[in-house]
């Protein structure tokens, strides 16, 4: 098996095993991020990615490391990392070197990881096809045709491609778990609160957390481990005790409960998909789980909901952009509106000045109450209809996307991008713990099952996917390459 | 209801965003379809129901007030576009 199939736990055991140093399997991963054209990658962090991996090597040889040393991983480019560009794949932060570090950045860099570089992603978030970046589409590696899924599609492709071993994602409103999906890998989106948005680029801060993106489950476990508690420099950090998430993967699931939403099975999936979500759900009952039908009565108004809601935090959060300070400044301002008007206007791409629009209206005086209070209304009921299904059921399943990843080029109108997000969005507006496991294959094309846990369940919710992929080897599989 | 190029152009002024004459057409269609989606919502009685701010529910945590970051302004200002005597420099506001 080559270095780039290896999961961090084999990784670690070879690197113990002295059967290569970390600045081997550093420059194994440079060469192929160097071959690719995939275009995973915002920023090759090359020089700083080999001394990271010398400190590491240095560490194992005095006995020092743990299991994250001298992993190399991809870091998604909206976290803060001092002294590197942190685009957020916008022209408006193409000059950003930030002065100083995300508090996952500092983490991973405790956890003495190897960062590569900055992955591609949409910009500030907001997509989720990985088409709205500054920098390009990043492909598919099953088949560079196809989109590889949003916002963190930089993140899915490189680990996908065996470009980085892990990579860090942030999910607002999915954007772990359908690029997860799309490309066939593992994705965890925690608890809101679990990982610390400082030093993240917000976008919607209510909605925003990161997760990580890895081969397995186990993978996940270990790398949440380092990222994961709770943070003084974010104040809504959660003030809740960091588990060893490793700890209970090896537990049975026998007798677990698995509730199927009825409206996530409904118009609008694509038979492909539903037959492989299905699959696995048997596979389930067949490890001695019992599946249970339960509704989530509001689930599609998830849409409306979060597309007022996002856009109104978006376009607060982004108003810190502004020409002045850091960033994008148009050339030659008039005055001090004109340099306002210009830099905002250039700097920001399509899809970002439409939500800021959005919701500069939601909010705007004589229609907040319409559409911003009346959002946060509804997403009070979708968020009830979880507590309720809970009560039943100890894990939810379902697709992730309602298709396979689609061609790039080819969703051009913003409603039926956002359409596809329609299982996705309501884990957020919630602030429940989700999943993208590998589940199977339709036309050749990955396909995620989608676990939705109660709060702080990310253990049970990595005990359920390791036991899967006991089971299985969807998550095994990679794509072919020339 | 449904917006108007001249409501989509005071809109965007509010965000600080100037369209050109393609974008404002193409803003108007796709606003007017994404606050079409949004009224959907219209149908959900929501009358007796408290807006949820925060996922948790939690309420804002403080910190006590006291300084934890020292002077970083060059380090801060080595980023800006503009700068001078420790300031920020922006177009004459005030001649």
């Amino acid at each position: 098996m080559s270095i780039h199939q290896k999961t961090i736990a084999e990784l670690a055991q070879g690197l113990k095993d002295k059967e290569y140093s970390s600045v081997e399997i550093t420059q194994h991963y440079l060469d192929r991020i160097k071959q690719s054209d995939l275009n995973a990658f915002i920023t090759v962090t090359d020089e700083l990615a080999m001394s990271q991996a010398q400190a590491a090597d240095d560490k194992i040889a005095a006995g020092t490391n743990n299991i994250l040393t001298g992993i190399p991983y991809a870091h998604k480019d909206i976290f803060c990392t001092q002294g590197v560009k942190t685009s957020a794949g916008s022209k408006m932060l193409d000059n950003f070197i930030s002065p100083y570090d995300a508090s996952v950045s500092h983490q991973l860099n405790q956890a003495d990881t190897v960062m590569l570089g900055k992955a591609n992603m949409d910009e500030f978030a907001m997509g989720s096809s990985n088409e709205n970046s500054f920098y390009g589409a990043v492909k598919n590696p099953w088949n560079t045709d196809k989109i590889p899924g949003g916002s963190s599609g930089g993140s899915a492709a490189a680990v996908a491609g065996g470009l980085s071993c892990f990579a860090t994602g942030t999910d607002t409103g999915g954007s772990i778990r359908q690029p997860a999906s799309l490309c066939g890998i593992t994705g965890l989106k925690p608890t809101y609160g679990r990982v610390s948005r400082y030093g993240m680029i917000a976008y919607a801060s209510s909605l925003d957390q990161a997760g990580p993106m890895t081969k397995t489950a186990q993978d996940a476990a270990i790398v949440l481990n380092a990222m994961a508690g709770f943070d003084e420099k974010d104040s809504t950090s959660a003030e809740q005790d960091v588990p060893d998430y490793t700890a209970h993967l090896n537990n049975s699931i026998q007798g677990l409960t698995i509730g199927l939403p009825k409206e996530f099975f409904s118009e609008g999936l694509d038979d492909g998909v539903a037959t492989e979500v299905m699959n696995a759900v048997k596979e389930f009952e067949s490890m001695g789980a019992t599946v249970k039908e339960i509704s989530l009565p509001n689930s599609a108004y998830a849409i409306p909901t979060y597309y007022i809601v996002a856009p109104c935090e978006c376009s607060s959060n982004l108003s810190r952009l502004d020409g002045v300070r850091y960033g994008y400044r148009c050339d030659n301002p008039e005055n001090l509106e004109d340099l306002y008007l210009r830099s905002r206007s250039e700097g920001f791409g399509a899809e970002v000045k439409r939500r800021i629009m959005i919701g500069a209206y939601a909010l705007s005086a004589g229609y907040y109450d319409a559409y911003y209070l009346k959002a946060q209304k509804t997403r009070h009921l979708i968020s009830d209809d979880f507590k309720k299904a809970f009560d039943e059921v100890d894990v939810i399943m379902g697709p992730v996307s309602p298709t396979t990843a689609f061609d790039l080029g080819s969703v051009k109108d913003p409603v039926s991008m956002y359409l596809a997000d329609i299982y996705t969005l309501s884990a957020n507006l919630a602030g429940l713990p989700g999943m993208s496991i590998p589940a199977g294959f339709s036309n050749k094309l990955p396909v995620g099952l989608q676990l939705i846990g109660n709060y702080w369940s990310e253990s049970k919710l990595l005990n359920i996917a390791h036991q899967f992929q006991q089971q299985t080897d969807w998550h095994q599989q990679m794509p072919q390459e020339d | 209801m449904s917006l108007s190029e001249q409501q989509v152009t005071q809109i965007a002024y509010l965000a600080r965003l100037s369209l050109s004459d393609d974008e404002l057409q193409d803003n108007t269609k796709d606003l007017n379809a994404i606050l079409g989606l949004a009224e959907e919502l219209g149908a959900i009685e929501t009358d007796n129901i408290e807006p949820m701010a925060h996922p948790l529910h939690m309420t804002q945590r403080l910190r006590k007030d006291v300084v934890t970051e020292g002077d970083q302004s060059d380090l801060f200002q080595s980023i800006a576009p503009k700068t001078g005597n420790k300031h920020y420099l922006v177009p004459t506001v005030i001649e």
